[in-house]
């Protein structure tokens, strides 16, 4: 056992720390979720893609650097402890781009992976229907073989898609053949949202901002070479990627610790309040047991071993640590909470709100709880 | 990037990380040993029978299996190979301890081989010291240590000075069956000092306590400069150490216990049926059960990151053998409380064996500090590193 980051990760480290330090824009660029901020952010992916820190994981081929799982967790914690923004491209680097080097063709990757990589082409998740939740295998949108034979024809409508508003490529789950069991018959498509019959009709959030958006297709030609892995096989190449948001790739523990960090210097601003104190360390610990575990399950895969079922653990508490550590802030914060400005408070404001769609997302937390109780603990499904 | 099915084709997987958070094939072999000699000698059954037993036939039993345990060479572990101990360290130990935890041993195994053996043998060649680690690997000496107690404001000794002139010490933990106490006393003139007391020196007057598989007592003992292992400075951080010691092992005990309580309880709502099905199957017992898994499944990792922190003499260690105690603490009552809420009524009898469990698991969350003390202490040294005052963290 040991716990201390190489020579090669610390000078890995201080590369990338000198970059950011140099190319993280001063000014916070706008909301991702409006056009403007948009723009903004895949103009940043483009910086970093040109100096290739933009997937420092992805093979060189397309766009990485071939670099392992630790110096991927290096990456990300100076990432965030430079502030550097949002990613505009997390569904795609993050969420596609696992299943696609898992499932997709040699052809696929070519086509799809630098441009994501590059911010070119950002993608969203059309997963959720309106009947189709927390009971994800209730999809009904339906892909049909054309006329031609030679691709499909989707109908039917997404919901909740992240990007929505603004992305270029969609990836998602349709049914293909409506008498397979419920599981079964689903199939994984990559379509671009300017084909015809397709329609966007972007939701204002809670914030007011369009984060998410519906989808509607109607008689949407897709080609062949747009489903990723087998026909009838959605299911277990989209549980892949799910296996990705909820194991390991989705949040780093970056995020939290480098929040976590910026709460202690909240609560030393203010006087170390000690109503706070207990919150304000249990935020502190949470945030660093999620990175030790992720060091845990990171040590595994480095030795050669799956993700395994704890992993269904991970989403539960990174989701309910963000939203105790944002709580913990605005109580410090006091009247001060409800001000909504550019930098601190208003920073903690806009990271409650977004804290707050974490146990939702990605599996609510009860679907991630019956998971752990029927995977770790054995129990029977209900 | 690395996938969920990672593979051998993955970037990464044929590099040798500098970071590996994991124990070794050895280390692993290690627990399953301890675990195996404890599912017999520990069992449910054993630990009834010893509740049970008189006063002599349960130091008998007590007896017998501290000799396979020595046998074993668990007591002995940590003590240096010059010494002849094992010559293995904290990262060998944690897991022993948390199997430990999931017998719920009645033996003083955390305060013999992670208190008083590593205690020992840093005060080394001090002659005090040297026969008390002789009497622990040739002797099979068992220890009970006592007169430290952890608050958020640091560490006091509740050891005090009696009318007849002896010092007394209460709620010293299995203090009737041990050969040596370690034991601390501090004034405010020349502060700490720490004895090893042989138990021939020492009267013992048992103490009503919640569980007798855990025996308390009040130990009078006789300030002598021949039991005298350490005093002033040297003392303070023998001490403090030993704190931080006594909070990462208390911890890895607490995860056994957790652990176990929640196999039990999984073991049980499938077993038991109500409206025609397990109980188990009900999202109310399953949402309870996964909350307790959640939070074992983090008090983990901090708790082995404690036991290398202990093992490589961080500077961090404090910091992080409190973040343990304070996650496991948390994490073992939350898996006693839903364990007791799923049984049922069953649950709250003698009969059932949960009690012995919840027990254990409600004396040492609080044994050391409880999880809000060293939530305080955590915070105190982030507060100390954010304000560039500190040293640690």
């Amino acid at each position: 056992m040991d716990l201390t980051f190489s020579a090669e990760h610390e000078a890995f480290r201080a590369e990338a720390r000198a970059w950011l330090a140099t190319h993280v824009p001063a000014v916070p660029l706008p909301s991702l979720d409006t056009g403007a901020g948009f723009e903004a952010h895949r103009a940043w992916e483009r910086t970093m893609f040109e100096d290739r820190w933009s997937v420092v994981s992805w093979p060189t081929e397309y766009g990485g650097r071939d670099l392992g799982i630790f110096e991927w967790l290096v990456f990300e914690e100076e990432y965030y402890r430079s502030r550097a923004p949002k990613r505009v491209s997390q569904n795609g680097i993050f969420l596609l781009a696992p299943t696609m080097l898992e499932y997709g063709t040699d052809a696929q990757k070519e086509r799809f992976l630098p441009p994501m990589a590059s911010g070119d082409e950002i993608w969203c998740q059309g997963w959720s229907e309106p009947d189709a939740g927390s009971d994800l295998a209730g999809i009904r949108s339906r892909a049909s073989r054309n006329a031609a034979g030679d691709g499909w024809v989707l109908n039917g409508q997404k919901t909740w898609a992240s990007r929505g508003a603004f992305a270029q490529w969609c990836f998602g789950m349709f049914r293909t053949d409506p008498e397979a069991e419920r599981h079964r018959g689903l199939t994984y498509f990559l379509v671009a949202m300017d084909s015809p019959g397709v329609t966007v009709r972007p939701i204002p959030q809670i914030d007011g901002e369009t984060g998410f958006a519906e989808i509607f297709f109607d008689n949407v030609e897709v080609p062949e070479d747009q489903v990723l892995g087998e026909v009838g096989a959605g299911w277990s190449v989209a549980m892949a990627t799910a296996g990705s948001e909820r194991g390991l790739s989705l949040r780093s523990p970056a995020r939290y610790t480098e929040a976590a960090d910026r709460l202690v210097a909240l609560f030393e601003g203010r006087g170390g309040p000690a109503a706070s104190a207990d919150a304000v360390a249990r935020a502190h610990m949470d945030a660093e047991a999620y990175q030790l575990h992720t060091y845990w399950t990171a040590s595994r895969v480095a030795r050669g071993h799956a993700v395994g079922p704890e992993a269904s653990c991970n989403k539960i508490f990174w989701s309910e640590t963000d939203v105790a550590i944002h709580t913990a802030a605005l109580d410090l914060l006091g009247p001060d909470a409800e001000v909504l400005e550019a930098g601190a408070p208003g920073e903690w404001l806009d990271g409650y709100l977004f804290s707050l769609a974490g146990p939702i997302y990605a599996g609510t937390n009860e679907i991630q709880r019956n998971v752990v109780a029927e995977r770790l603990l054995g129990l029977p499904r209900g | 990037m690395w996938w969920p099915s990672a593979c051998s084709g993955c970037p990464g997987a044929e590099r040798d990380p500098a970071v590996d958070f994991a124990f070794t094939d050895e280390q692993d072999a290690l627990r399953e040993g301890v675990r195996t000699v404890l599912d017999t000698e520990c069992s449910p059954d054993a630990l009834r029978a010893f509740e049970l037993a008189d006063e002599d036939g349960r130091a008998e039993l007590a007896r017998n299996r501290w000799a396979v345990l020595a046998e074993l060479g668990a007591p002995a572990l940590v003590v240096p190979e010059a010494a002849d101990g094992l010559g293995l360290g904290d990262v060998d130990l944690v897991g022993v301890l948390e199997e430990a935890g999931r017998a719920c041993l009645p033996e003083p195994l955390l305060e013999t081989a992670a208190l008083a053996a590593p205690t020992l043998a840093a005060l080394l060649p001090d002659p005090a010291a040297a026969a008390a680690l002789a009497a622990l690997v040739e002797d099979d000496a068992s220890f009970a240590v006592g007169g430290v107690d952890v608050t958020a404001d640091g560490l006091v000794s509740p050891t005090t000075v009696s009318a007849d002139g002896t010092l007394r010490t209460p709620r010293v933990v299995g203090a009737r069956d041990v050969a040596i106490l370690l034991l601390a006393c501090r004034d405010s003139d020349s502060g700490w000092q720490l004895h090893a007391v042989p138990a021939a020196s020492c009267t013992v007057h048992p103490m009503p306590a919640l569980s007798s598989s855990r025996d308390l007592s009040i130990v009078h003992w006789p300030l002598d400069s021949d039991t005298l292992l350490a005093y002033g400075v040297a003392a303070e951080a023998a001490v403090s150490l030993l704190a931080d010691r006594a909070a990462a092992g208390s911890a890895a005990l607490l995860l056994g216990l957790a652990d176990r309580m929640l196999a039990m309880t999984a073991v049980y709502a499938k077993e038991r049926h109500q409206f025609g099905k397990p109980i188990g199957s009900f999202q109310a017992v399953k949402h309870h059960l996964a909350d307790a898994r959640v939070a074992l499944e983090f008090a983990r990792p901090a708790t082995y990151r404690a036991a290398w922190s202990l093992a490589t003499a961080q500077p961090t260690l404090s910091h992080d053998a409190s973040m343990a105690k304070a996650m496991a603490s948390d994490a073992a009552d939350l898996a006693a409380r839903v364990a007791l809420q799923v049984h049922g009524a069953i649950g709250y009898t003698w009969e059932c064996d949960l009690h012995f469990f919840m027990k254990r698991t409600w004396a040492l969350s609080r044994a050391w500090g409880d999880a809000a003390t060293h939530r305080r202490l955590v915070l105190a040294q982030v507060r100390r590193a954010a304000t560039g005052t500190g040293t640690t963290h």
